[in-house]
């Protein structure tokens, strides 16, 4: 047991590196989720909160210079309790995640405020010359964004296992019935993010061709997805032909007052 | 010095890979308010190594690359690859000063994020991770993490190298490249897929189940899912989603909006109308 808590400790390390850096994925729920449950011996339940998880979180984006809930330490501490000694079904796992996600941003926001003063010393680094010190600062900062998880994440595995067991079957069957339904129906949250992130007038046909296809249970999703890239090459192909320039009413995002618009509703988040 | 033989201003391969490997690590010091200045400076090292002998020379090209920064991460190995191409021709005595070099970065962040967020977070990672997601609910158990996994990061590291080797060789003909609208097309059209997608992902993904039955006379009940089911598939989760993008519009933030559909779900099933 000792061995798997310090796995998913070093699992928390990476998910809070990659949760501010972005690269690798590994904050992401379908890899955070089944890395745990790879490192507590469980990796079908680990994946199974993963894949319900990610559906949930998969509009949550970093952009401009907004700041979104962040699915590292959902992902991880939810994973633990999923696939761990708790044994949590999969719905409260996936609702236990959300005010884990808060906390991760404010922690995220606050952090970005912290490391203030040792980018001010990679500034006096630069002044005198000293490259190998300015490398080193932004290790550190590294590191900081991993311990930004690793310090959460270990207090809460500290909670007994029982506790959560005896705190969720005291719920009334009502509850864990919601909690279910909660689960599957939470994900149009994050559609509706991503729609809103890139929804314009031209766009939305694209949208209601989407739904009405996907209705029919015979396209599998990989067919689904061939019909979209046909449709955008063939629009992108027409589309220079169609009066106005192609500057003029982009798809989302590409105007500037667009863009912070979306940073400032971002931020609120 | 192994660098004798050749010219003392020239990035070799060496230092390519050097700044390629650190770009994986650019945002780790985001700050307020400079950003991403101290990642865009790390990335930089290598090559103010290479190309400023002096270590005066070498304070102000450090310090020039902390200036505040932010763009798209994987965008950034376009605007590097452009900017060691300047800092190359500016150590080598060509007419590019730093100035020059500030001005085509904060030229180029902005409008390179604008059309690299909806690509990368608005249309690859929602599809890639809701693919990945049904593969792994669907009996292909860990397959779907890793197809996620080399999905992304293959798409991932292939752009950055081939921006920073790409915007290296072109230098600022990139400027000219970018105003022709190519992007924008590319924009356009992974919105149009990611819209696509997000369209089929309604009615696919969303559980949301109808315990309600409707009684029409005395002796027929109809389910009034059975019933919805009829008109469209996926007709209340429709409903919900476009609810959720009109609230998002009128600035309701993503939080409400996840602790509505949780008391929504909560008393819905309390109430039985859920199943």
């Amino acid at each position: 047991m000792n061995m798997s808590i310090l796995a998913v400790l070093v699992i928390a390390f990476l998910a809070g590196v990659e949760g501010v850096v972005d690269e690798w994925e590994f904050h992401q729920p379908i890899i955070a989720c089944t890395l745990v449950g790879l490192a507590v011996g469980h990796p079908l339940s680990g994946v199974a909160l993963g894949a319900s998880l990610q559906l949930v979180t998969l509009g949550w984006m970093n952009i401009g210079t907004a700041v979104a809930p962040d699915p590292a330490l959902a992902a991880v501490v939810a994973a633990w309790w999923i696939s761990g000694p708790a044994h949590l079904p999969v719905a409260a796992g996936v609702i236990l995640a959300l005010p884990l996600a808060w906390v991760g941003q404010a922690l995220t926001r606050l952090l970005r405020q912290l490391i203030v003063p040792l980018v001010a010393q990679a500034d006096v680094a630069a002044a005198q010359g000293d490259l190998h010190r300015i490398s080193r600062l932004h290790l550190y900062s590294a590191a900081l964004q991993g311990i930004r998880v690793v310090i959460p994440t270990a207090l809460l595995l500290l909670i007994p296992a029982a506790w959560l067991q005896h705190a969720y079957q005291a719920l009334p069957t009502s509850v864990q019935g919601g909690l279910r339904v909660a689960a599957g129906m939470l994900v149009v949250v994050s559609f509706a993010i991503v729609i809103n992130m890139m929804a314009s007038r031209q766009l939305w046909p694209f949208f209601f061709l989407g739904f009405a296809l996907a209705t029919d249970q015979h396209l599998s999703l990989i067919a689904l997805g061939m019909i979209g890239v046909a449709l955008a090459c063939v629009y992108v192909y027409v589309w220079p032909t169609h009066g106005s320039g192609p500057h003029d009413q982009q798809g989302g995002g590409s105007s500037a007052d667009d863009e912070d618009d979306l940073d400032r509703e971002l931020d609120d988040l | 010095m192994s660098a004798t033989t050749r010219h003392p201003g020239e990035l070799t391969l060496g230092d390519q890979l050097k700044i390629f490997g650190r770009s994986g690590l650019e945002q780790a010091a985001w700050n307020y308010p400079r950003l991403q200045n101290l990642g865009f400076c790390y990335v930089m090292i290598p090559a103010i190594q290479r190309l400023y002998a002096t270590r005066d020379q070498q304070a102000a090209a450090a310090t020039r690359h902390l200036t505040s920064f932010n763009t798209m991460p994987y965008m950034q190995s376009l605007i590097t690859g452009v900017t060691l191409s300047l800092e190359e021709q500016h150590a080598n005595g060509a007419a590019v000063s730093a100035a020059d070099i500030n001005a085509m970065k904060v030229g180029m962040m902005g409008s390179l994020a604008g059309v690299a967020d909806p690509v990368w977070w608005g249309t690859w990672r929602p599809i890639l991770s809701a693919f990945a997601a049904s593969l792994a609910l669907s009996g292909f158990g860990i397959g779907g993490p890793l197809v996620f996994f080399l999905g992304w990061n293959v798409a991932r590291l292939t752009f950055r190298w081939w921006a920073q080797r790409w915007g290296y060789r072109q230098g600022l003909n990139v400027i000219d490249y970018l105003s022709s609208g190519i992007l924008q097309k590319l924009t356009l059209g992974a919105s149009i897929v990611g819209m696509f997608v997000m369209g089929a992902l309604v009615p696919r993904w969303t559980r949301v189940q109808l315990k309600a039955t409707l009684t029409t006379s005395a002796h027929t009940d109809y389910a009034l899912q059975k019933l919805l089911d009829q008109l469209v598939p996926g007709l209340l989760p429709l409903v919900l989603t476009l609810g959720c993008v009109w609230l998002l519009r009128h600035h309701v933030k993503p939080l409400w909006l996840l602790v509505g559909v949780l008391v929504i779900s909560l008393v819905g099933t309390w109430l039985g109308i859920f199943q």
